[in-house]
């Protein structure tokens, strides 16, 4: 009975502990969510009137709006830009500081900083780069005689434009953790495969590689994440212009609702991401967690 | 190859000898520079007259005007102010919030424990920057559109923290707690004496990781802002350097670098803690 009590204690007082996080987490991430979802079935009401269920109307809508496609096909591609290029150039930029290198805190540094920076910042300076009439890339071209380019202002460019720069942002951050992995890999690997003769390349491939998966799955990951998450970056480039050519989901999402005022359109694409972001959590939590034990 | 042409070369002369650097370490380089490029010529161009935006001259003269004109044509310090109380306000909340739910993961036989846990960790991947149409609605409910509370509190309760506290106070033995018991130390008391203090390292990691992610965050904060009283400065240099506003350059890269100043100095200043928690809060 008394140890019964005192358990009993125990978790009321454990229950009163997670209170604050619970109330908070249920007020910014759980009710948003749902009322996302039962958003999505609605149509806003007008002039006060109470909003109007209309089934699944705005996911017909959605199904027919031809930009939502663009969008969706723009965010692939940028996914599909950004991920492979700043995960292989962070593993080549953690192999270089991982190395012996003259200079190599300089290099590092060098490598971190983007990092650090917001993503208003980065744009704006790469806005300096991208810049029509007065930007450091069209003067460069013109230097060596070339025509310019509309960097951000041509629809076949300015994608490409776009991911360059959040490669530039990303890969530092990812090359630090290649590099904490690098530097657990006991050397003792290195200098056996020395003595068989292996050469660089495939020592590389047959074990540094592998061993360094679970820091690719890792980076993976947060890779994926960032692809849907963060636009701050068109709201100085692009505004997802020329003509929706650079517009991620999450910009598409922030102009119906902030600048065509169609707050239920911008929920049912903001389920579109949700559901993105549900298959990249599945994945962590099945595929990647299996491996990796924490208790 | 370089390697072994160095290694033929007898010690001495080679101390001496100007070695040709190798493949690997003039790509390292070469990719270095280009990546620091960016950053070098915003400063370039902050400190030089608007006229030297792409001409480049050593004897270009250096002037402050760009800052001068860019603190002048905006309310920086007001930003700065903004942002300063944001930081400190949405790191010290987290750290209470989370710090109390990571004990009660770690230690309480809370029922469903293991589910509610799985319930926090779904906010690492749906963040409020996600459900921005939803939580401007409740931010407006709850009276906190264009205030600084209300770009803050959607973040207090971090899945992030609560899951890198517990993980943190799940490593620390039993017997400490016990031995502080003995002592007649009740829960708040083991919590304040025994855990908080041996997480030093893990607040320390989230506490860096926070203050650069929300000096840095954008898209929620423009949501919910909509004067200068409550703008950080991000938000503040995104208005400022929109293109359409006709700013000039010189001036807008001043201002850029006005808003990354301090996490900037301090990263250069601390490095190696900065990439420490980076990596001991991104490892899981």
């Amino acid at each position: 009975m008394m140890i019964q009590n005192a358990d009993r204690r125990m978790q009321i007082y454990g229950a009163l502990l997670l209170l604050p996080a619970a109330v908070l987490l249920g007020t910014f991430a759980y009710l948003p969510t749902v009322a996302t979802l039962i958003n999505s079935f609605f149509l806003p009401g007008f002039r006060g009137a109470p909003p109007e269920f209309v089934g699944l109307e705005n996911y017909a809508m959605l199904v027919e709006d031809r930009t939502f496609w663009r969008v969706a096909r723009n965010n692939l591609i940028y996914a599909l830009g950004t991920i492979p290029t700043s995960i292989a150039l962070a593993l080549g930029m953690a192999l270089f500081v991982n190395a012996r290198l003259p200079g190599r805190g300089f290099v590092r540094m060098a490598y971190f900083t983007p990092t650090i920076l917001p993503m208003i910042a980065a744009a704006n300076i790469w806005m300096f780069f991208y810049a029509p009439q007065i930007g450091l890339f069209n003067k460069l071209l013109g230097a060596l005689g070339l025509s310019g380019v509309n960097w951000l202002g041509d629809p076949s460019v300015a994608l490409t434009s776009v991911i360059v720069m959040t490669v530039w942002k990303e890969a530092g951050f990812f090359m630090i953790f290649y590099l904490a992995a690098l530097q657990s890999i006991p050397p003792e690997l290195k200098e056996a495969s020395d003595l068989e003769g292996t050469s660089r390349w495939s020592f590389f491939w047959r074990v540094t590689f592998p061993l360094l998966m679970p820091t690719t799955l890792f980076v993976l990951i947060n890779a994926l994440i960032n692809a849907v998450r963060v636009v701050d970056h068109l709201f100085i480039l692009t505004k997802g212009g020329p003509n929706n050519a650079t517009n991620l989901l999450l910009y598409y999402v922030y102009e119906n609702a902030f600048s065509f005022f169609d707050r239920t359109y911008a929920a049912t694409i903001t389920v579109v991401i949700l559901l993105v972001l549900a298959v990249v959590a599945t994945l962590k939590f099945t595929v990647i967690d299996r491996r990796t034990h924490y208790q | 190859m370089n390697r072994a042409m160095n290694r033929a070369i007898s010690p001495a002369a080679s101390r001496f000898a100007l070695r040709v650097p190798s493949l690997e370490t003039t790509a390292a380089w070469l990719l270095a520079i280009i990546w620091i490029f960016p950053l070098l010529y915003a400063i370039w161009a902050a400190f030089h007259p608007p006229a030297y935006m792409v001409r480049f001259d050593l004897f270009a003269p250096i002037t402050l005007d760009n800052f001068a004109n860019a603190w002048a044509q905006a309310p920086f310090a007001r930003y700065y102010l903004n942002t300063f109380l944001l930081v400190t306000g949405v790191v010290l909340a987290q750290f209470v919030v989370c710090t109390l739910a990571a004990f009660a993961f770690a230690r309480f036989p809370i029922p469903g424990r293991d589910v509610l846990f799985m319930l926090v960790l779904i906010q690492l991947f749906v963040f409020p920057e996600v459900l921005i149409v939803e939580n401007y609605r409740i931010a407006s409910g709850l009276g906190l559109v264009d205030t600084i509370t209300g770009i803050g509190l959607p973040y207090v309760a971090s899945a992030f923290g609560i899951f890198l506290l517990r993980q943190t106070f799940k490593t620390i033995p039993r017997e400490l707690e016990e031995a502080a018991r003995v002592e007649g130390c009740g829960w708040m008391a083991i919590l304040l004496k025994v855990y908080v203090p041996l997480a030093k390292p893990t607040y320390l990691a989230y506490g860096l990781v926070s203050i650069s992610h929300h000096w840095n965050n954008f898209l929620w904060p423009l949501v919910v802002t909509n004067s200068v009283e409550s703008r950080p400065l991000t938000v503040g240099l995104g208005i400022f350097s929109a293109p359409e506003t006709g700013v000039n350059w010189a001036t807008v890269s001043a201002a850029t670098l006005l808003s990354i100043a301090p996490l900037l100095v301090a990263f250069l200043l601390f490095q190696r803690q900065f990439v420490q928690s980076f990596l001991r809060a991104g490892i899981r």
